[in-house]
């Protein structure tokens, strides 16, 4: 009995926008559901508030709704299409939430819409602890001894009964948001008051601790006719107590016996049974007693996870695909294996590969949060990688992470670091533990020291060994020969890694030289899921050494097709996420439509990119020289190359263009000398000298006094950054000579080869972002954004609107002029970003970047017009005016002459500041700057600025208040602008609480107010100031700007902080509190409506002709 | 090549391809039929499953011996593999119930193996030539290529091999029941596993665990309400023996159950022919499909000959009408038979596991209520 024919017509629900804990896994996941739904005939309407997804590609659903995953939307989007099912557990924690508030409204019943995938109960029972504690136990399997509460005695109490320490978990948060361990009374005391309040339930599960046990994971599926089948098993190498997300894991378990496997593999079965997942996947997290083998389940996921994502990149099983299949009736045994085309679905893949995934966190980018690993998730992102051993896959994982050290040995160690030291820091989980793992042995300590300390298990400490062995090896051998390199490369040892260890060989490319001249090369095998029993049909590579001369490489010959390989932008990061897997997938479906073969590098596993079908051939590879290389050669070998595309994965690739070209890479689009000329300061400033535009003053310093000299020249305000940099990293805006003293100081590189960039910071200006493709003759101006937060704000955290709400059609001319010229002079063929500050009429240039940008998806998604698609379709030699008549892009006009009907879209960053906290418990400070802090971004779109504004703000941060109080503290120089603003709020009936200062200039102005005192004002007589108040929840809007300079600004720091961690609206500039106005105006007329994707974009063709 | 370091493993298949690896386990020559196993887990009920006697076993999970061991997991007294292909064996074991090494095992048993293969090359081309004899050959030097390839060609070959003799119990033995006895079964041991008697056991089972040479009159003058014949090695085509007593035991209607070489044994008895796969199926992740039912069951598989057969074919045998119960859907290959007339049925796989996971345990169950429905 196949598909289900009651369902015609399914409500595919995404997660939103990227957050820690919840990444680009779900748009991996969504867009292999809506893929297997339309092909399956059905009709299939979709929403997700985050335009960087490829799932929210028109062409991908019949009807997108780009709005936010919220219980009151989803209902107006129900309420128009009427779909029969509502497929929820494939878009993360905030789609299967959104899912429960849509049946507790009853919304659900009132439209007769039925819950596939996973049910009201089973969802309930998967992610109600106690309910689920019960169930476990009810089938015999054994869990931690806990209870629940829901007030701070409670807590007491059940704690007085299990010891300390004890796991704190709030109920109905995702990627264990305030969770954590408490060791002392003090913690206790804080963190489960923290759990309470992120908890939306006012629930905590207070729990025996399993610290230090052995962490495995399960990845299962279920159809209707009960089959189940495991599909990959997950051991954690960081033992519990580091949440798994935050853990470098590898697949399969490597230190299980087959009946402690069996028994685990039982008891999940068991449990997906019980807690009643109908059809689809689940994912079960166990722990074991490393001493005892005593098992004990801890959670499950009723739904596709981030797990189920890594774990089908692992296996090459598509467990999205297949849970959406089972979701609409199909069982196991009638769906095909892909990648054998012949087994069915209905069997377990077995591995012939070791996968290791590390995770990459962003600390650097919050001063003062804690870099403990704890139960709550806090990595921002993650790379995997598969070699034919765990030393292998362990080496590529962590040069594939991009951090300042490519693997072990590749950076000095800490200075003083002693066998004593290192052990000591081992007890205590940090990022980057595995180089303290390594650090130990090498000063002497031994497997069981290092097993002891670290709680990981002795033998992934003895594979450490094994390579510190090696490395002596490699030390001591007199010289580097063929039968060393090969051991060293097979256990995962980069080139640049040996190159550290044997200064004479001139470094990483000598290693290469003397690597080819020895015929040391890789082979490629490939992910077939199981282990070679049967023929595999899809190209889906990885890279492995062998020792052993009979080793085959598996790449397939394809001479009639040329290729054109993708260079993928590895492991998320802050600056550099999922919008440029975007444009590499957009790339890759191009060219395959084109007729090229398609060929991605990528080593993301959370990425649609990364998905076997999106291209022609994948290699799930480092994005370092050296892999990137071997990959060039291999597919040189097997047919012709025609180019290789650096230009649409973010700074990764594009660092590469140089080396690539000079190693004879033919590097397509825009060459490696032009990107050059855009991000050297000195050749750009030529360009726009010689174009006649200008630029904020700037100069190049290499020490305090040179950067000195220059700021006393342009005069403060300074923004002072390190050069080649995304994502503003090290950017501050420096007020005064002893600011800039101080960030030179910390700046550590400040060197001839690194200098420090002084910009003329302009005050007040307007920021404008553009996005542009260039043919070499002609330009289409792909979009023109309006930031709405002004300059000095990174643009990847500041909010913007396309089309530009305030720019006239003059300042637009000179955009499109000042573009064209850049994009000519600099010699750019494909996408080009820009953007400009106009200030007072000026239009200057602040920045280049020759490469698709953040903003590409934003804009495509906007003007309905395929920005990366037509970039990749120019690197390959089609001219702008080819493209038009193909229809790529429009005949006529571009994204700078929208109709005047066209929506507004407005795009907002979403920022994490709550989940990291300093070592003492405080939140962390929530201001903006220009150091890019978000993680990711919502669209709102509507026919007007206020409606798509209120929209993003809904989508990104829950909706903005319309009635209640809101909280005003700004800068003097802010004072003037607020008037307006305020005195709106107050008459559309807001209660406004000021600071004495700011409410002195209201009330004069005739804005009712209330005077609240600052944090440290306070009198001891029981009035509560501001900081209490927001903690209390007695605010529901804070309007704070920050007075004049950088570094800590104690007061709003405070207020801020007490917004972010209740969750309410925090406004932190002039300019966001205008359209916050405007937002709150439309959502009080209550009129905004949903309309799709296709309609807006077939609204605006019709416009266009 | 500088010439300088000699491999001082290899492994010849027939067809002239070698490996070359370093030596693993004991030094010293094995000869056997080369086959590749891809469970992940489980290499010590591997070695010792007495169906894999004189196979030289090619791991597909690379890293092997990673939780050493122990006392606990054997299925048999010994380990009964010929030879030993791996490619990474583990530095140190890491398990609470490790007592030693795989490789001191290894060596102390007398088993020659071979590491740091390319298993995968050696899979593939396994898989596309079938499995075939080869030799594992380590020491401080080894023979010329041609002298390692002329002592693979001159081993005997798997099929026409019987095999069971060699691994049967000398002496009948009982395995008791667990708590009060249920039922007496004669489990005819043509390579039986420790776990099979166990889990019969726990079910109110006595077990009496035969030499496969025991004739159908001493099988019968037991009275046992039930017989089972066991998994073993070797071509069945050669067990004319035990083909006769099945069919003396259907002949008195006895419960029968048989499992992997028990399911071609009764094959036979049914009429029905067997043939050797190309490359067997050994692994702990086989789908089987029940034909009445539709379900799937995960199974653990360790066989390299089958029956002839369609899925859900019936048949006409001696015995009545007969049917092909359960298939493989990787290759529609014949995973059981069912007799429709009197109470015998069996599959090619393995309701024991150990190793290997536990969803066809309910076969035993089946197994019990047949002999119950016998009885009442």
């Amino acid at each position: 009995m196949p598909k289900r024919d009651d369902i015609e017509h399914v409500l595919v629900v995404g997660s939103g926008p990227i957050v820690i804990g919840q990444a680009a896994e779900f748009d991996y996941s969504g867009t292999q559901a809506c893929r297997v739904l339309r092909a399956e005939g059905l009709r299939v309407s979709l929403v997700n508030s985050n335009p960087a997804t490829i799932m929210t590609d028109p062409e991908f659903a019949d009807a997108t709704y780009i709005e936010p995953v919220t219980p009151e939307f989803l209902e107006k989007v129900i309420e128009r299409e009427r779909p029969d099912a509502l497929l929820a557990t494939l878009g993360g924690q905030t789609a299967l939430n959104a899912a429960v508030a849509l049946h507790e409204r009853g919304v659900l019943d009132a439209y007769g819409v039925e819950l596939i995938g996973a049910n009201i109960d089973a969802i309930q029972r998967g992610e109600d602890r106690q309910k689920f504690k019960d169930i476990v136990r009810s089938i015999g399997a054994d869990v931690p001894r806990s209870r629940v509460c829901h007030s701070m005695d409670e807590v007491r109490q059940t704690v007085a009964e299990l010891g300390l320490p004890v796991v704190i978990r709030p109920s109905f948060t995702m990627g264990g948001l305030g969770s954590g361990m408490a060791h002392t009374e003090e913690d206790l005391e804080r963190m489960a008051a923290i759990g309470l309040e992120e908890s939306p339930v006012t629930e905590v599960l207070i729990e025996e601790s399993v610290l230090g046990w052995k962490e495995y994971e399960l990845e299962l599926m279920r159809d209707k006719h009960d089959n189940v089948v495991v599909v990959c098993s997950i051991e954690n190498v960081d033992p519990m107590g580091v949440h798994t997300g935050d853990s470098v894991t590898v697949a399969p378990a490597m230190t299980l016996t087959d009946r402690e496997y069996q028994h685990m593999r039982d008891v999940g079965i068991k449990v997906i049974r019980a807690v009643g997942v109908d059809t689809g996947g689940c994912n079960i997290q166990f722990a074991v007693h490393p001493r005892t083998g005593r098992m004990v389940v801890i959670e499950m996921n009723p739904r596709v996870s981030r797990s189920s994502a890594l774990a089908s990149k692992a296996t090459g099983f598509p467990i999205a695909k297949i849970a959406a299949k089972l979701a609409i009736g199909y069982t196991l045994d009638e769906i095909r294996n892909d990648i054998t085309g012949e087994t069915p679905a209905s069997f377990e893949p077995t591995l012939d590969y070791v996968v290791v995934k590390v995770p990459r966190f962003a600390f650097e980018k919050f001063p003062g949060a804690d870099p403990t690993l704890t139960t709550t998730m806090k990595s921002v992102g993650e790379a995997m990688a598969l070699g034919r051993s765990f030393t292998e896959a362990l080496g590529k994982a962590l040069r594939s992470l991009e951090t300042k050290a490519a693997g072990f040995w590749t950076q000095p160690d800490p200075a003083g670091a002693t066998l004593e030291s290192t052990l000591e820091e081992l007890r205590t989980p940090r990022d980057g533990r595995l180089y303290a793992v390594e650090r130990a042995l090498r000063l002497g300590g031994t497997v069981q020291q290092v097993a002891e300390a670290s709680g990981i298990d002795p033998w992934f400490v003895d594979q450490i060994q094994s390579l510190v062995e090696l490395r002596k090896q490699i030390v001591d051998a007199p010289v580097l020969d063929e039968p060393l390199l090969r051991r060293a490369k097979r256990y995962g040892i980069s080139d640049q890694q040996i190159a550290a260890l044997r200064p004479e060989l001139a470094g990483e490319d000598g290693v290469r030289a003397l690597r080819h001249r020895l015929g040391v090369r890789p082979v490629f095998k490939t992910v077939d899921t199981c282990a070679a029993e049967f023929a595999a049909r899809t190209p889906y590579h990885y890279s492995a050494y062998e020792l052993d001369p009979a080793a085959e490489s598996e790449v397939a010959e394809q001479r009639e097709r040329p290729k054109v390989i993708i260079l993928g932008s590895g492991p998320n990061r802050i600056g550099q996420g999922i919008e440029f897997d975007y444009s590499c997938v957009h790339a890759a479906l191009a060219l395959r439509d084109a007729g090229y073969e398609a060929v991605m590098i990528n080593c993301n596993p959370e990425t649609v990119s990364t998905d076997y079908d999106t291209s022609d051939r994948l290699y799930f590879e480092p994005l370092t020289f050296e892999d990137v290389l071997e990959v060039v050669h291999a597919e040189q070998q097997s047919g012709t190359v025609a180019g290789v595309i650096v230009q649409l994965g973010g700074q990764t690739p594009l660092k590469l263009a140089q080396r690539l070209a000079d190693a004879g890479v033919p590097i397509v689009g825009t060459p490696p000398e032009a990107i050059h000329l855009a991000e050297d300061r000195g050749s750009f400033g030529e360009v726009l000298r010689a174009a006649g535009l200008p630029a904020p003053k700037y100069g190049t310093a290499t020490s305090f006094e040179g950067a000195k000299r220059i700021a006393d020249e342009i005069g403060y305000p300074v923004l002072v950054r390190p050069s080649y940099v995304l994502g503003g990293r090290g950017m501050e805006i420096v007020y005064d000579e002893q600011h800039l003293a101080s960030y030179i100081e910390r700046a550590t590189e400040v060197t001839p080869e690194h200098p420090v960039l002084v910009d003329n910071f302009l005050d007040d200006a307007i920021e404008i972002d553009v996005d542009a493709l260039f043919d070499g003759e002609e330009l289409y101006l792909g979009g023109v954004m309006e930031h709405i937060e002004e300059a000095g704000v990174h643009s990847g955290d500041s909010s913007c609107a396309l089309p530009p709400i305030t720019l006239g059609v003059t300042d637009l001319e000179k955009v499109r002029a000042s573009t064209e010229a850049i994009a000519r002079g600099v010699g750019v063929r494909g996408l080009l970003n820009v953007q400009y500050a106009l200030k007072d009429d000026v239009l200057y240039v602040l920045e280049a970047n020759p490469r698709a940008s953040r903003t590409a998806p934003f804009v495509s998604k906007a003007t309905g017009v395929p920005l990366a698609k037509a970039c990749a379709l120019l690197m390959m030699g089609q001219s702008i005016k080819q493209l038009r008549e193909s229809g790529v892009l429009p005949a006529h006009g571009d994204g700078g002459t929208l109709p005047p009907e066209a929506p507004v879209s407005v795009k907002e960053a979403v920022l994490p500041f709550h989940r990291f906290r300093t070592p003492e418990g405080q939140g962390v400070d929530s201001l903006l700057g220009p150091e890019m802090k978000s993680t990711g971004e919502v669209m709102g779109v509507d026919s007007s600025f206020g409606m798509a504004f209120a929209k993003s703000q809904a989508g990104a941060y829950g909706s903005l208040p319309t009635s209640g109080r809101v909280f005003v503290s700004v800068a003097n120089r802010d004072k003037r602008a607020m008037i307006f603003p305020v005195k709106r709020l107050a008459d559309l009936g807001f209660e406004v609480l000021a600071t004495a200062g700011t409410a002195a200039v209201l009330r004069r102005n005739g804005v009712p107010c209330t005077v609240v005192r600052k944090h440290y004002e306070s009198a001891g007589d029981g009035e509560p100031n501001i900081v209490e108040m927001i903690l209390d929840g007695a605010v529901d809007m804070v309007i704070n700007t920050p007075y004049g300079n950088s570094g800590p600004r104690i007061d709003g720091y405070e207020i801020r902080t007490a917004a972010v961690s209740r969750d309410i609206p925090c406004v932190t500039t002039i300019q966001g509190l205008a359209a916050a106005v405007h937002g709150i105006e439309a959502a009080i007329r209550g009129d905004i409506g949903v309309r799709s994707l296709q309609e807006l974009q077939a609204a605006l063709r019709a416009e266009r002709s | 090549m500088n010439g300088t370091v000699t491999p001082s493993a290899a492994l010849v298949l027939e067809d002239g391809r070698i490996f070359r690896g370093e030596p693993f386990g004991a030094r010293g020559t094995a000869l056997g039929e080369a086959v590749f196993c891809t469970g992940m887990t489980g290499y010590q009920e591997t070695l010792t499953d007495p169906s894999y006697y004189r196979q030289i076993v090619v791991q597909t999970a690379p890293h092997i011996g990673n939780t050493g061991w122990n006392d606990e997991d054997d299925e048999s007294a010994r380990i009964w593999v010929a030879g030993y292909v791996v490619r990474d064996p583990a530095r140190i074991p890491s398990n609470w119930r490790a007592t030693r090494t795989l490789a001191d095992e290894l060596d102390r048993q007398g088993v020659v193996g071979i590491a740091g293969v390319d298993t995968r090359s050696l899979t593939r081309h396994l898989r596309e030539r079938g499995a075939m004899r080869a030799g594992v050959f380590s020491g401080e030097t080894l023979p010329p290529e041609q002298e390692m390839l002329e002592q693979v060609l001159a081993s005997p070959p798997m099929a026409g091999a019987d095999l069971a003799k060699h691994v049967t119990t000398a002496e009948p033995y009982v395995v008791p029941a667990h708590g009060e006895r249920r039922f007496r079964v004669a489990a005819l041991d043509l390579g039986i596993k420790s776990n099979t008697p166990r889990m019969m056991a726990e079910r109110g089972i006595e077990v009496h665990v035969l030499p496969a040479s025991t004739s159908a009159e001493e099988l019968l003058a037991m009275e046992p309400d039930g017989v089972f014949l066991s998994n073993g090695p070797g071509d069945p085509a050669t067990m004319d023996h035990a083909t006769e007593v099945t069919r003396q035991v259907l002949r008195h209607e006895v419960p029968l159950f048989g499992i992997c070489f028990g399911n071609q044994i009764l094959g036979r008895a049914l009429g029905m022919s067997t043939y050797k796969l190309r490359y067997g199926h050994r692994g702990i992740n086989i789908p089987v499909i029940d034909v009445r039912t539709g379900t799937v069951a995960i199974t653990a598989q360790n066989h390299g000959f089958a029956l002839e057969g369609e899925p859900g074919e019936r048949f006409d045998t001696d015995f009545g009408a007969a049917e092909v119960s359960h298939y493989c859907p990787n290759d529609g290959c014949v995973e059981g038979v069912r007799a429709l007339d009197v109470p015998a049925f069996s599959v090619q796989y393995h309701p024991e596991a150990a190793a290997g996971p536990h969803d066809a345990a309910p076969l035993f169950d089946q197994f019990v209520a047949v002999m119950e429905a016998k009885g009442a």
